[in-house]
């Protein structure tokens, strides 16, 4: 077993072994030591991006800092965000999904027009809606684990499938927030902490990142999502029942997306058939700008939350200081191809 | 069933197969093989490249169903589907290049499927590993083994060598395997020295008391350790030999057909 000789201080995952193919000056030079640090944490870059974005912003805009404009950030955040950590538990193991939005949207619409057309309770219609998420992220489950088809084409037929069943059911109608359960609009109360205002949904948001970041580190589950992730055939080999793990976390994230499409009721007060049409693309965004592999097996859920906030502070900021949407749509491009770079130099791991 | 073997066939074999058959469309990996362990010994298993070597170790360890074909344990008969019947059955497998996931941490791997959960409401209800004990169990076991020099148990298996990779695999194997354990081409990406060391486990894990089945193209480390060799040839078994009896160039004389079986 090679000679074993202690990791060099630092970073743990400086390779320990003394294999022949090891890079020259690994152990010394400073991009070195960023590589083995950015390996070990891989939310540290988005952690600095992040914090770069909010004392630039504070700087250079008056407004930003102002409690009502953080506020609103988180608000903007909040659907994107949530449908990230349904993304991220999906990308994790390797896949894609197309379809979370077209998901969320469904859901939503299910929920407020029973809740508004059909008459039943607030609370009943949001369940219903939570169970055609989970249902729409079954599907997508079986399909991927057990027909093994791709994720990326999977998702591309549910997410048309998904789009035209929300249209038939809606009629293409939007549907008033007026008109529908209280329960449904609740994700856009807000309450206040000093003289911010923050929106329920936000705390759901955040919760549900708390519990997917417990799960992801602390249950067997979560490291059998991990293991899935990183090389499949190892992991059902290694004894880790993989089609099951897949759909889980397919359906698990059926019923994240549903959430979305509560907090997304609760965001623009209204269910509206063509909402969230570049969700699908902004959760994916957020996840890789988070620091997670699209490789699958490497990443935190923590990342994908500031990888949502990154991008919701970079607009709201370019737009404060008056700079153009199209530019702002450049500089969220820019670092979704600097995130990936950076995800491809620290993947390349000694071996 | 094969004069060569040393071992009295009176003994009943831990593991035993008979008439084998794997079929890939046209291919026939295996046609009706045999094969038999002994408790408590090394036995090697080489043959050329398509000889079946791999499907006959896949049909015992779950990774493939035979078309085919008996299994039994002890003298009863099994079957097994998956890796992880093969695994409650008691039989752990290392994989040549499948053996660990890289992104996890040394205890993770080790744990793989059959993680510890805290006890009381923590694990049962919020079902949360217990890290610690994993780790200190995980550091216990490779320090068992003689494996273990390496400072942190929670580092992740991707930052270690080849050999230490290896190691993992092979110390999840002898922690968890109580009847059998099975390895494919361990040392195949080793060097010298990770090899010896490689070697020097699958002695100790026999002193342990388990069987060892060894698939090896390497003929000098089969025959430094194993007890007998099955001699895998043409998709059956052609013999078993003993290494003490036979020199390398006997068996690969057998191996590739040069000679006959005998």
């Amino acid at each position: 077993m090679a000679e074993l000789t202690p990791a060099p201080a630092g970073g743990g995952s400086a390779a320990a072994g003394t294999t022949t193919v090891d890079a020259p000056g690994r152990s010394a030079g400073l991009g070195a030591r960023i590589h083995n640090t950015l390996h070990d944490k891989a939310t540290l870059g988005p952690a600095i991006v992040l914090l770069i974005a909010l004392v630039g912003f504070s700087v250079f805009t008056d407004r930003f800092l102002a409690a009502n404009n953080l506020s609103l950030v988180l608000q903007q955040v909040m659907v994107v965000g949530t449908l990230g950590i349904a993304q991220t538990l999906i990308i994790l193991t390797a896949g894609i999904d197309l379809s979370v939005g077209a998901i969320m949207v469904l859901s939503s619409i299910v929920m407020a027009k029973l809740s508004a057309d059909s008459g039943v309770p607030g609370v009943l219609a949001l369940l219903i809606g939570f169970g055609v998420g989970t249902l729409c992220g079954l599907i997508n489950g079986i399909l991927v684990s057990r027909v093994r088809l791709p994720p990326f084409i999977v998702t591309l037929g549910t997410l048309n499938i998904f789009i035209a069943l929300n249209l038939y059911y809606s009629q293409s109608e939007t549907i008033r927030g007026t008109d529908m359960s209280d329960v449904l609009l609740y994700t856009g109360n807000t309450f206040a902490i000093g003289d911010t205002r923050v929106a329920y949904g936000v705390l759901l948001m955040l919760g549900l990142f708390a519990l997917v970041a417990y799960a992801l580190r602390a249950t067997a589950w979560g490291r059998h999502v991990y293991a899935t992730g990183d090389d499949r055939e190892a992991a059902r080999l290694a004894g880790v029942q993989t089609t099951r793990v897949l759909l889980s976390v397919y359906t698990v994230a059926g019923l994240l997306c549903a959430v979305a499409g509560w907090i997304l009721i609760g965001r623009i007060a209204s269910a509206s058939p063509q909402a969230g049409g570049s969700a699908n693309l902004d959760s994916i965004t957020a996840v890789v700008i988070g620091g997670t592999s699209l490789f699958g097996g490497r990443g935190l859920v923590i990342g994908t939350l500031f990888g949502a906030l990154i991008v919701g502070v970079l607009r709201n900021g370019l737009a404060l200081a008056g700079v153009d949407v199209l530019w702002q749509d450049f500089a969220v491009g820019f670092l979704v191809l600097t995130a990936v770079a950076i995800d491809q130099w620290i993947r390349k791991v000694k071996t | 069933m094969s004069a060569a073997a040393p071992q009295a066939p009176t003994v009943t074999p831990i593991l035993e197969a008979k008439g084998l058959v794997k079929r890939f469309g046209n291919v026939t990996a295996l046609d009706g093989a045999d094969f038999e362990l002994m408790p408590g010994e090394i036995l090697g298993v080489i043959g050329d490249n398509g000889a079946g070597k791999s499907s006959l170790i896949k049909c015992l360890s779950g990774a493939q169903v035979p078309d085919e074909g008996t299994v039994r344990m002890n003298g009863e008969d099994v079957v097994i589907r998956t890796p992880l019947e093969a695994r409650a059955l008691g039989i752990e497998t290392v994989y040549q290049t499948l053996a660990v996931s890289p992104a996890l941490d040394i205890a993770d791997n080790l744990y793989l499927g059959r993680e510890i959960r805290k006890p009381g409401f923590q694990g049962k209800v919020l079902r949360r590993l217990d890290k610690k004990a994993m780790r200190a169990e995980a550091k216990h076991q490779m320090s068992d083994l003689g494996i273990m020099t390496i400072q942190k148990i929670e580092q992740q298996v991707e930052s270690l060598s080849g050999g230490q990779r290896q190691g993992v695999a092979v110390a999840r194997a002898a922690a968890f395997g109580s009847k059998v354990i099975i390895l494919d081409e361990p040392t195949a990406a080793l060097g010298v020295k990770e090899s010896g060391k490689v070697l020097d486990l699958i002695q100790k894990v026999r002193q342990n008391g388990l069987p060892v089945i060894l698939i090896s193209h390497n003929m000098p480390h089969v025959f430094e350790v194993a007890d007998r060799i099955h001699i895998q040839r043409l998709g059956r078994r052609a013999t078993v030999v003993d290494p003490k009896e036979r020199t390398p160039n006997e068996v690969v004389a057998i191996m590739t057909g040069a000679a006959p079986a005998t």
